[in-house]
């Protein structure tokens, strides 16, 4: 099995065009959109949902307003201000911890399961694909990546398939962390401005932290060729491949409009580029389970 | 007064909108401290060629145990409590997972030993200095650190705000988000008008209304997509703050660390528009 990551550091590089215009290149594959709290993959694969799945993860304190006295000794112990001073629980706020409930002398806080969103197997016309919603202002991003690429997986072993392409997320954080973790390969798609490259750079230290091969895919290159060069350098002297690049075209935006791949609006001009470059991913890509 | 920018999706214009407004808020005379709260790529720095006046590596506690003092197998309680699995018994003594722990103190409390005390997790960096007249702070989360919320959280407690404080806020709409918008008195999301950013501008909507700030969107890159994010916000009766036109030179300083409002004096007016529409906003909802 290969699983393949799709990040960047910084968002809004082209992640997600870059994904869904592998999507159809090579044998079949799975899909996994693991940016689970701005999810996109979806708009353009548009995928037919077999079935939905709640996403239950840690637990939520609730003070039941008929047993609390308002000692206030729930609201003195909780390191997260998830207590308002009329003794309600901030959901946004609260992390599960079960201080409030240790603490009440009256057992008037109480944890409870806490459902922190969805996620959905489904069918696309490039095969199947697992994505998710997390709840608004939930917690918990980092479990619910990992259960997308649980479930990405077992879908690939269900379906004889050997590759899973997993869309992730911006920053370095929890869920990129989740989305990393064990992956045969990290694509970098970075663009040539200053804060992209800082970003790329600093995402390079992680992948290189979890000690995942790595690859560049420098996309938007005619916004700044001489950075494009600096990209380049940093690429060699770090010895990470450099996958390809792509140019700063209005088609992309295009083929986004209309809910196509850059592949299936452009097949003879920039669709051009990805089945090449799918195939030297897959030579890259390390094998990570059987 | 402070006043978040953010965004659900990733490189809409966040980091763009909030040095800009900085520069043309400084040229009015007020006093400006910029606060990117995106520890885990901050790039607002670049752009105001900021000078570090200093840097402290940032901890939260974390627990460690007092084996001479632990009850042992017989007891297990902190290990028991603890709802993110950073303690178990390993053999003979309890073993502490630090990155795992949410530094809820749980562990302290349910001890009948006092055999917890306080050890630390560093969790990045903290700094400040100033550029171009604005006074900045940020944070650098440590590489392999998974949580941002308590770096961030470190960072707006250090950062003071004079006059106006603008936090530049990390993409998504979970935690590092909810922390952000921390305190604000007025949100300004930042989109651009295509089907993604309509997609997730719903999504941060989603959060700022459940949350009660008061907010309105700016689009940037006006004219790259199409007209879905303009229908959403007049469906929705959203406050349209600007449109900031997409031009290739735009992108290009924008590449290079410039400031738009500096290259360009046709930029200058838009984000004049832009403050007045907000602080136009910010008297209505008084």
């Amino acid at each position: 099995m290969k699983e393949i990551v799709v990040i960047s550091g910084k968002g809004g590089t082209g992640k997600t065009s870059v994904v869904s215009a592998l999507a159809g290149c090579g044998p079949q594959k799975i899909l996994a959109d693991c940016d689970v709290d701005a999810a996109d993959l979806h708009l353009i694969l548009q995928p037919t949902i077999q079935d939905t799945h709640e996403f239950w993860s840690g637990e939520l304190a609730y003070i039941d307003p008929a047993v609390c006295t308002q000692c206030g000794l729930c609201q003195k112990n909780c390191h997260f201000h998830a207590i308002s001073d009329d003794f309600v629980v901030l959901n946004e706020h609260c992390e599960g911890c079960g201080v409030c409930e240790y603490v009440c002398p009256e057992g008037a806080a109480v944890m409870r399961p806490r459902m922190c969103g969805e996620w959905y197997r489904s069918d696309t016309r490039h095969g199947g694909m697992i994505h998710a919603e997390l709840g608004i202002g939930e917690e918990n991003s980092g479990k619910l990546v990992s259960t997308v690429r649980k479930e990405a997986h077992d879908l690939a072993v269900a379906q004889g398939v050997d590759t899973v392409l997993v869309d992730g997320s911006p920053g370095i954080g929890c869920p990129v962390i989740a989305s990393l973790t064990n992956a045969g390969l990290a694509v970098i798609v970075a663009e040539p401005t200053i804060s992209a490259i800082h970003d790329m750079e600093r995402v390079h230290q992680l992948t290189k932290h979890f000690k995942i091969p790595t690859m560049v895919l420098i996309n938007k290159a005619d916004i700044n060729p001489d950075l494009v060069k600096e990209m380049k350098k940093y690429c060699q002297t770090n010895t990470i491949p450099l996958l390809g690049t792509l140019p700063y075209d209005s088609r992309f935006t295009q083929a986004q409009v209309r809910g196509e791949s850059i592949v299936e609006f452009d097949p003879e001009g920039i669709g051009k580029l990805f089945p090449p470059m799918w195939d030297i991913m897959l030579a890259h890509a390390k094998n990570t389970s059987a | 007064m402070k006043i978040a920018i953010a965004s659900g999706k990733g490189g809409t214009g966040k980091t763009t909108v909030s040095v800009n407004l900085a520069a043309l808020l400084r040229d009015m005379g007020r006093e400006v401290t910029l606060v990117d709260c995106d520890v885990e790529e901050p790039n607002s720095h670049f752009f105001l060629s900021t000078a570090w006046n200093g840097e402290k590596a940032e901890y939260v506690p974390v627990p460690k145990i007092d084996d001479t003092k632990c009850l042992g197998e017989s007891c297990q309680k902190c290990s028991q409590a603890c709802k993110f699995k950073a303690m178990i018994w390993m053999v003979n003594s309890i073993l502490v997972f630090p990155e795992l722990c949410h530094s809820c103190g749980l562990c302290k409390l349910v001890c009948p030993a006092d055999a917890i005390s306080d050890t630390v997790r560093e969790v990045g960096t903290l700094r400040y200095g100033r550029g171009k007249g604005i006074d900045f702070y940020g944070g650098l989360l440590r590489i392999g650190e998974a949580m941002a919320p308590p770096l961030i959280r470190r960072v707006k407690e250090e950062a003071p705000c004079k006059d106006i404080q603008l936090l530049d806020c990390p993409p998504g709409t979970s935690c590092p988000v909810i922390e952000s918008l921390q305190g604000a008195d007025f949100v300004i999301l930042v989109t651009e008008p295509t089907p993604f950013g309509l997609n997730d501008l719903r999504l941060a909507v989603g959060l700022v209304r459940k949350l009660n700030y008061p907010f309105g969107v700016v689009i940037n890159r006006a004219g790259m997509g199409d007209d879905c994010v303009e229908s959403y916000l007049k469906k929705e009766s959203i406050p349209l703050i600007a449109s900031i036109p997409h031009t290739q030179e735009a992108a290009t300083a924008y590449s290079k660390g410039k400031l738009l409002v500096e290259e360009f004096p046709a930029f200058r007016e838009q984000y004049q528009k832009l403050w007045e529409r907000v602080s136009d906003l910010i008297q209505e909802g008084k």
